[in-house]
């Protein structure tokens, strides 16, 4: 449909509400009718949406670039993120729905960081030094130019959620890890700062709410906003953490 | 009235913050990390492009050293800067990337042989020498003499973010996050903590501590048009503010990206005109050359930016319906090395623009980046005017960037001075003078004061939109605080802002939850935020001369003697719509690099009267000195070493600088 005077789409913008704090909220879908604009993303029609619509309307942006990982939600069914996403890619009607599994906050805000911040402490997602004192006058230990790229593509993870959004397993095993926490394994067992070996990864990593948890659905790797490569990372680990339970 | 008590209470679960936390636990010390987002969204992330140290890996960066690097970073400030600061930063770089090289950074690095780059626009191949291979990469940078910036690839920030979240997460310092702090706790004299909104359920909570640090980074959302993250309004720096004790420097010193992309105003790192892109105009015309024929493309920032606007201003610029911008041309550095070095430029062309910069151009054009200003502190990081309260990052004017920033020296600066302040706190809270009686009283006082402020917006009479209000102060920031300044136009937003500061006494809301409730944000943040406004436009307004980014058209020329000192502006009484301005003169007999050009930008300035006597002096010295070394002479200079914590003292490693004893 297209306003008749300005030639512009009428989006029909469908959210999923629910207040958890609020007395009396139940959930319920509210459809919000917009006039499309050029270059529109889904961070500028959900902010005019509140700002002249619905001013109790919540939903999670930060850099509103693609970097900061905050505004993971279902959009048309799919995780991804709405900051980047053009309006003029979907059709008039999409519907909008917070990520499923975290915390629920309001609306389209969802609990990512405490999510992750447990993932992290459970899985010691942080370099384990061999020697903690450094001699910060001295040059740095050298490393391979492309073991230092290796690292970083996984290091590229922005912690959004989406894949953890799209796991099978997770729905069944509330504790499971996801892509994203075995991916940082897959991060840290690269690199030769972090003391830790596969005996060690495999005491965080080696049950069922780890790699072995994973039945290779692999919506993680289909909805990656970053396409890290998490299906080989994650068949990859599956491997090496078999090798060290044989033993 | 709950109350949570802790040693050092930081403001800001960004970089500086994070390291903060992480040098006082070390130190012994209970932290607690306030932070609106999780802190691994912090706009820290953002920083593409890289961090400045000179380390002179690269070919390109042979003799770099920390001369260099504090003349260039000197000169990027024009002479805004406070030189001894600007000495402990470059100092200090080196050492704090490689701390993180060893917290588990993945910085790129040098391969050594031959490799192909871009410069002035021309292919060169330039040879890595063997001894620096893996080791960290260096690569250019705006207004910089050597090839310095360290970078991930372009993902600087985020690698470093991510690195150091992970590392306070290992050191076990809680982060609080979804939380606000809108008041700080104190006594006009002391700073015992801050009064903290929980974002999720509206409870206000007293934090009460020993120190307080505002690491919360900068204001770019007084702006319409801006690269900051939507969190970036400045409120921790506004509560400061509002004790009407503690004091802000230099607010009117805003930077102005050259490359954003237009019109959405999300950054491309300067790394694309590091690595080689140029600027063309709507012509197709590499015009940067004509204005800058040293620096060109790479001239500092505030020149770059109103270089563009001043040739879009000529009618040069490409139009569109959104209005006339310029185009950023990175198509000469082949799609290799745009899809690996410059991936995140990459991606936004893609997703915001549907634009391929490797076959075509991007419209950009400049926009608000970072905020020089900040909550005045002493090299210490402390606040002078209020004991306890301390303050790094963005978020401060320590005052390492004077007039403007040089591109790299941001996350720089946030891993540098967080190591250094951390240091410093931590010093503070160990001196016994400094063991505080708990004011329950001051407490008690200060949370009821702010539910009662909170209940007036909720359920008082008010008819102003806040979001209306917010609208109204960006644009007039952009529109008439922007990159090209002047006293009417500039007269003119200091009374509309003041209107709209009245206005914002009056918000009434739709919405009236007392949970989570953004309208309720909005609104208790633009009232402080115009405070933050006022003191830019204000500052703006008074300062009649033209520094770094601070450009008015009226007075075209820097003029070092009248105006070679910091704005300081305070907020003595909640009645008031203006700030109280004073000024802090910076001392040219004491500076090591005198005022003179910067080697771009406009030629001429009015020279303060003690300038030509220091310049004698420092030539007499040199002469005098002839044959020490660089650390003797950079001593006799102008001393500042005393002023590092002793563990961040000393000579820095290069592949040219061995320094004794083995490893």
């Amino acid at each position: 449909m297209k306003d008749a005077a300005t030639n512009r789409r009428l989006l029909k913008i469908s959210v999923l509400r629910f207040n958890p704090q609020e007395s009396g909220s139940e959930p319920r879908m509210q459809t919000y009718e917009i006039e499309e604009a050029d270059g529109m993303t889904l961070f500028i029609a959900l902010n005019e949406i509140r700002e002249k619509q619905d001013p109790s309307l919540q939903f999670d942006f930060v850099c509103r670039a693609g970097i900061c990982g905050s505004c993971g939600m279902m959009i048309n069914g799919r995780p991804t993120l709405a900051c980047r996403t053009l309006t003029k890619n979907l059709e008039p009607e999409i519907s909008l729905a917070p990520l499923p599994v975290f915390e629920l906050i309001a609306d389209l805000s969802v609990n990512t960081g405490k999510w992750m911040r447990d993932m992290s402490e459970r899985l010691e997602t942080w370099v384990h030094m061999n020697n903690q004192e450094i001699e910060l006058k001295r040059l740095e230990e050298k490393m391979e130019p492309e073991l230092a790229e290796k690292i970083y593509e996984l290091d590229r993870c922005i912690e959004c959620g989406c894949c953890i959004a799209g796991c099978g397993t997770v729905r069944m095993r509330e504790d499971f890890v996801g892509a994203a926490g075995l991916n940082k394994i897959a991060r840290f067992r690269l690199d030769p700062r972090d003391r830790r070996d596969d005996e060690d990864f495999y005491e965080l990593i080696g049950d069922d709410n780890g790699v072995f948890g994973c039945m290779s659905l692999l919506g993680c790797h289909d909805v990656c906003p970053k396409n890290l490569p998490l299906s080989t990372q994650i068949a990859f680990l599956r491997r090496k953490m078999v090798a060290v339970g044989w033993k | 009235m709950k109350i949570i008590y802790t040693d050092i209470l930081v403001i800001g679960g960004g970089l500086a913050g994070l390291r903060i936390g992480i040098g006082a636990k070390r130190r012994g010390h209970d932290v607690i990390i306030l932070s609106l987002v999780p802190p691994k969204r912090s706009h820290s992330c953002a920083a593409q492009g890289g961090m400045q140290a000179s380390l002179a890996n690269v070919i390109k960066g042979q003799g770099d050293n920390e001369d260099v690097h504090f003349e260039d970073t000197v000169r990027g400030s024009d002479w805004g800067a406070d030189q001894q600061v600007v000495r402990m930063f470059v100092n200090s770089a080196p050492k704090a990337v490689r701390e993180l090289a060893a917290w588990g950074v993945p910085w790129s690095r040098v391969r050594k042989g031959d490799r192909d780059v871009i410069i002035n626009g021309q292919k060169v191949t330039i040879t890595e020498r063997d001894e620096a291979h893996g080791l960290l990469a260096q690569r250019d940078f705006g207004g910089t003499k050597k090839w310095r910036t360290c970078y991930v690839s372009d993902g600087t920030g985020h690698a470093m973010l991510y690195t150091m979240s992970d590392q306070a997460i290992a050191d076990g310092i809680p982060v609080h996050e979804r939380t606000e702090a809108i008041a700080l706790i104190h006594d006009g004299g002391r700073c015992f903590g801050a009064v903290v909104r929980d974002l999720i359920s509206g409870q206000l909570i007293a934090y009460v501590a020993k120190a307080t640090a505002i690491t919360a980074g900068g204001a770019g959302r007084l702006y319409r048009v801006t690269t900051n993250g939507v969190i970036s309004e400045g409120i921790p720096t506004a509560i400061a503010l509002e004790t009407g004790v503690a004091v802000l420097g230099n607010m009117e010193a805003v930077q102005f990206h050259p490359t954003p992309i237009f019109p959405a105003g999300i950054l491309l790192t300067e790394g694309a005109r590091g690595d080689g892109g140029l600027l063309r105009d709507g012509d197709g015309h590499r015009f940067m050359p004509d204005y800058e024929p040293e620096k060109k493309e790479l001239a500092s920032r505030d020149v770059v930016s109103r270089r563009m606007e001043e040739h879009i201003a000529k009618g040069k610029g490409a139009k569109s319906r959104f209005g006339d911008h310029l185009w950023l041309d990175i198509t000469l550095l082949g799609e290799h090395h745009i899809k690996h070095n410059l991936r995140e430029v990459y991606e936004i062309c893609h997703y915001f623009l549907g634009v391929d910069p490797v076959k075509e151009w991007v419209p950009v054009r400049p926009a608000q980046h970072y905020t020089m200003g900040g909550v005045r502190t002493d090299h210490t990081g402390e606040s002078p005017t209020l004991k306890g309260l301390f303050s790094a990052g963005e978020a401060a004017c320590w005052d390492m960037h004077g007039f403007n920033r040089l591109g790299g020296n941001s996350v720089a600066e946030t891993v540098v001075a967080g190591m250094i302040v951390a240091e410093f706190i931590a010093d503070f809270c160990e001196r016994s003078e400094n063991n505080t009686s708990i004011p329950i009283g001051l407490i008690h006082e200060t949370l009821q004061r702010e539910q009662a402020k909170l209940d007036m917006l909720i359920d008082g009479r008010g008819t102003e939109n806040a979001a209306l209000l917010m609208a109204e102060m960006q644009h007039i920031m952009t529109a008439q605080v922007g990159i090209f300044r002047s006293g009417g136009r500039l007269e003119e937003a200091v009374g509309e802002l003041q209107k709209l500061l009245l206005r914002s006494r009056n918000i009434g809301l739709r919405y009236q939850a007392r949970g989570a409730n953004p309208e309720l944000v909005t609104a208790y943040r633009v009232q402080k935020m115009l405070k933050l406004a006022l003191c830019v436009a204000y500052g703006a307004l008074e300062r009649t001369e033209s520094r770094g980014a601070h450009f008015r058209e009226d007075f075209p020329r820097r003029n070092d003697a009248q105006w070679l000192k910091r704005t300081l502006a305070t907020w003595k009484s909640e009645a008031d719509t203006l700030p109280s301005l004073s000024y802090e003169q910076l001392d040219v007999k004491r500076m090591e690099l005198p005022p003179g050009w910067r080697g771009y930008g406009a030629k001429d300035y009015i020279d303060h009267p003690d300038t030509a006597a220091r310049v004698a002096e420092i030539e007499e010295l040199k002469k005098q000195l002839n044959g020490v070394d660089r650390f003797t002479l950079q001593k006799k200079l102008m001393a500042y070493e005393e002023l590092l914590p002793e563990r961040f003292r000393g000579k820095n490693e290069r592949i040219d600088e061995m320094i004794e004893g083995a490893r």
